[in-house]
């Protein structure tokens, strides 16, 4: 068992995120993509490049192997991150004759509106109408070498290199006009798409300036960039720049791209985990008209005219697998500790008040489920792979790709659109390598959507884990001791928000039975599932205010003003009716301080629990788009219901046992509280990425308001998937 | 197998050849190129293939194409009129009641079905009606006041 130390730096990927990097070796340097025919294929106009030191070079960061749940399939690490610290952070922009301004970003629009949001961003540096701009993403033959959309680091991180870009670019566009219009550089204003002269009421459009020749120039580091306090276009809730395209089912995700003379694929699955093909018949499928069946290895698909006809085709396959026995859910938690017995539960007081308290908090398995399944289209074309697919590593999935068939990478092309969603379960490639293998065999372009079935057993979790608290409290509500040990979750948000001598937190890693990988927010909200509650917990054994409690034991301003704001939109400590919870979880991470209240109502004689209203304060430093960012944090807490509540993936002997929506319960419209975010919006600080953090504190703060309503305490998610018994 | 060879879609006769078997979603989506409709399941479960017949939302993947006869399909693609749009998706725009926006086909399929239906309806109305639509972003309490406020608007409308 390895054991790890807490990170220190919310920014740092998790530690437990790198032992999942592909054993592939991949491209260290910015995307393939020749930058010189890159420029060329501009013309005319102006085109700012970054050259993004190249910070942490791959395999430097001495990551153990995967584990075995990981390497299962052996189509690429399950929720791999690619490699270590981010590495290239390019972004690069042209600006065209015709004023047109075009943004290169290798990240990936998967729901969190960044498209909006880094439109907003780069319009203000730019002093450029917001639809003048186009965001050009993720696409590894266009857009610089990324190495993936996660971490909540965009805004942090990928923000600032545009604006630098185009805070480059407006200052280049006032030289040239300076020099055009024969004026001191200091009488000229950039505002509207155009620099203007005011004296002598003259202006130029950015395109007009360039008069066709392409000028190049690459990023200043020290470019000046406009304080938040200034943003007139940032900073405000601009609407979703592509929304019209959504509400009008115009837009084409993965899974509504179509190619000439383009069929459709399926794959057959083995009966369980780490099944082998014992033996095949697919005489009765290739007899179907049209249809073609792929064999090689452990790798059995399909492709017919219509998905319809694939989906009969694979149901005409007779195959037979071998299985090997696998553990099952009830085995889960001893095996996680990897055998050891559970330290014993309990509460000892001492003469003088103080009080030692011991518990054990488990978390099951949940899946992502994106309303999107993964899915795939796949093309051959002289020699050269393209692929679109849904992904939140575009390089990533090349990569995979270029493994996969040899090829250089050159030879492959990853294009993303807008993608339906991965709430970190959209890192790897297997719908693209699937669907491409298909597609040679067929020698056609293939499309692959996954199942709903497929993705609830082929696509990877989010860690299940056993977390042990021993903590130790005086009489007056002063933390004295804290010990922490999670067997398997991760790392992220290991280390909690409370001033605590000697504290210890550790993260140990185990074998997992399935598949794992990144789930918005990774291990953090775990690891504040059992924090939070063992607070309350110590709280409630003081006899003191939950809330005051917290306080008392924090020491971090941010944080305190977060709670105060929403305690006090909350109406924390008001009455409320019998058979009324009210229960509130607080925590810093990757950058957001977040504070979560809710209110259940428990019916005593059903054991029914209703979550009534949450209210969260958050904090993530200057807030780009005020209204992205509270549909974020609702969003959140909406998604974090259902883990909180009655999501759980169940499995027996290697094989998935609630594969469906009919048996995954995810959170619906009647599931839904009334749902209150209170932003925080500190212009004085940097932007912290906000669409993972927000969904820390709900498991707890309704586990707590449980507690408070009915002095159950429950210490598993998810908390009532069969209502409150007994 | 007996062939759909025509379906009356948006207002518009379209002529194909589709075994009557497959299902409407995949008509609709592989045949027609109407791609707004979204599989999310397959299952009926998720409401992202939702689609209009004659007015009544029905799950376009567990509808049998041969099922459809002469009725009237409306699909996502079709709710705009003359490059005007249907107030619900101008509700959708306003509310911003949308992440990654795979599940709002789905949504304002069946929102728009309620309004013609219960042009007032309420909270509870609502929750039960669109409950068999899932948005996995939990956009819920958003989709809920875009609907409020297209009822609003229509009504406005309407005098
Ligand atoms: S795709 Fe039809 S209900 Fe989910
Ligand atoms: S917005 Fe993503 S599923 Fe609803």
């Amino acid at each position: 068992m390895k054991t790890t130390a807490p990170e220190s730096d919310p920014l740092f990927p998790e530690q437990y995120e790198l032992h999942a990097a592909p054993a592939y070796r991949f491209a260290a340097m910015p995307g393939r993509l020749d930058r010189r025919a890159f420029i060329k294929k501009l013309g005319g106009g102006l085109v700012v490049l970054s050259f993004a030191g190249r910070v942490w070079a791959q395999g430097e960061s001495g990551a153990p192997a995967a584990p075995a749940g990981q390497r299962r399939g052996g189509a690429g690490a399950r929720g791999g991150r690619g490699g270590s610290q981010p590495q290239n952070l390019d972004a690069w922009v042209h600006i065209g004759a015709d004023g047109t301004v075009t943004f290169f970003t290798g990240k990936t629009e998967v729901g969190q509106n960044i498209r909006t949001s880094l439109t907003q961003a780069v319009a203000e540096e730019l002093a450029a109408p917001l639809a003048s701009i186009r965001m050009m993403m993720a696409d590894t033959d266009l857009t610089p070498f990324d190495q993936g959309t996660f971490g909540s680091l965009t805004t942090p991180q990928m923000a600032p290199v545009l604006r630098r870009a185009a805070a480059t670019a407006r200052e280049a566009l006032l030289d040239l006009a300076a020099t055009q219009l024969a004026v001191d550089r200091t009488t000229l204003t950039a505002a509207d798409g155009k620099i203007m002269h005011a004296a002598s009421s003259r202006s130029l459009g950015f395109g007009e300036l360039t008069r066709g020749q392409q000028l190049v120039r690459t990023i200043a580091a020290d470019t000046p960039l406009k304080p938040a306090s200034a943003w007139k276009i940032a900073g405000t809730s601009v609407p979703k720049v592509d929304g019209r395209d959504f509400v009008t089912g115009r837009h084409r995700y993965a899974s509504d791209i179509v190619r000439p003379d383009m069929v459709f694929g399926r794959v057959l699955r083995p009966a369980a985990y780490s099944a082998t093909l014992a033996s095949l018949d697919a005489s009765a499928a290739e007899a179907m008209p049209g249809v073609k069946v792929v064999h090689d290895g452990e790798f059995v698909g399909v492709t017919a005219p219509t998905s319809f006809a694939a989906t009969q085709a694979l149901a005409a396959l007779r195959a037979e697998w071998k299985t090997t026995p696998q553990i099952s859910e009830r085995e889960l938690f001893t095996q996680l500790r990897g055998g050891a017995p559970a330290p014993e539960a309990g509460l000892t007081t001492a003469g003088d008040g103080s009080l030692t308290l011991q518990q054990t908090y488990t978390v099951a398995y949940i899946a992502h489920a994106p309303l999107e399944p993964r899915a795939a289209v796949a093309e051959w074309l002289d020699g050269k792979l393209t692929v679109w697919t849904g992904t939140q590593r575009p390089f990533g999935v090349r990569d995979e790709l270029v493994q996969a068939f040899g090829l250089t990478p050159d030879r492959v092309r990853v294009i993303v659109p807008d993608t339906g969603s991965g709430y970190g379960g959209k890192h790897t490639g297997q719908a693209a390598i699937e669907a491409a293998k298909l597609a040679q065999a067929a020698g056609k372009p293939v499309k692959f959507v996954w199942t709903r079935e497929d993705e609830f057993t082929w696509a990877y979790f989010r860690p299940a884990g056993v977390i042990d608290v021993a903590s130790g409290v005086r009489a007056d509500g002063t933390l004295t001791a804290w010990g922490f040990d999670n067997y398997n979750s991760g790392n992220a948000g290991i280390a909690g928000p409370y001033v605590i001598p000697g504290k210890r937190e550790q993260f140990h890693q185990t074998h997992s039975p399935l598949p794992q990988g990144s789930y918005r927010s990774l291990a953090a909200a775990a690891n504040h599932f059992a924090r939070e509650t063992h607070i309350d917990e110590l709280a409630r054994a003081l006899k003191l205010d939950p809330l005051e409690f917290r306080r008392k034991n924090c020491a971090d301003e941010r944080l305190h003003a977060v709670v105060d704001a929403a305690a006090t939109a909350f109406g924390w400590g008001a009455a409320k009716p019998a058979g009324h919870g009210h229960g509130v979880a607080v925590g810093i991470d990757k950058g957001g301080y977040v504070a979560t209240f809710a209110e259940v109502a428990v019916d005593p004689a059903s054991g029914r629990v209703t979550v009534l209203r949450a209210v969260q304060g958050f904090d993530c430093g200057a807030v780009v788009n005020p209204e992205h960012l509270k549909n974020q944090n609702e969003g959140a807490m909406v998604q974090g219901l259902g883990a909180a509540l009655f999501e759980a993936i169940h499995f027996e002997n290697g094989r998935i046992r609630n594969p469906h929506f009919a048996s995954y319960r995810v959170p619906r419209f009647g599931d839904t509280p009334k749902v209150e975010v209170i932003l925080m919006d500190r212009k004085d600080l940097p932007s912290a990425g906000a669409g993972e953090t927000g969904i820390v504190g709900i498991a707890p703060a309704v586990g707590n308001a449980i507690c408070d309503a009915t002095g159950v305490r429950l210490r598993a998610l998810p908390l009532v998937p069969n209502g409150l018994k007994g | 197998m007996p062939a759909v060879t025509e379906l009356n879609v948006n207002g518009t006769r379209r002529t194909l050849n589709a075994d009557s078997d497959r299902p409407l979603l995949s008509v609709l989506r592989d045949d027609l190129d109407l791609t707004g409709t979204k599989f999310g399941c397959g299952e009926g479960q998720c409401g992202a293939c939702t689609v209009l017949v004659d007015g009544v939302p029905i799950r376009s993947c567990l509808t049998p194409v041969g099922a459809i006869g002469p009725q009237k399909i409306t699909t996502i693609e079709g709710l705009e009129k003359d490059g005007r749009l249907h107030p619900l998706q101008e509700a959708f725009l306003e509310a911003g009641a949308m992440q990654c926006a795979y599940c709002t086909s789905g949504m304002i399929m069946s929102g728009s079905a309620l309004l013609a239906k219960n042009p007032h309806p309420t909270d509870e109305e609502i929750i039960g009606f669109m409950d068999g639509n899932i948005c996995r972003c939990g956009t819920y309490p958003r989709i809920l006041a875009a609907i409020k406020r297209a009822a609003t608007a229509i009504q406005g409308g309407a005098k």
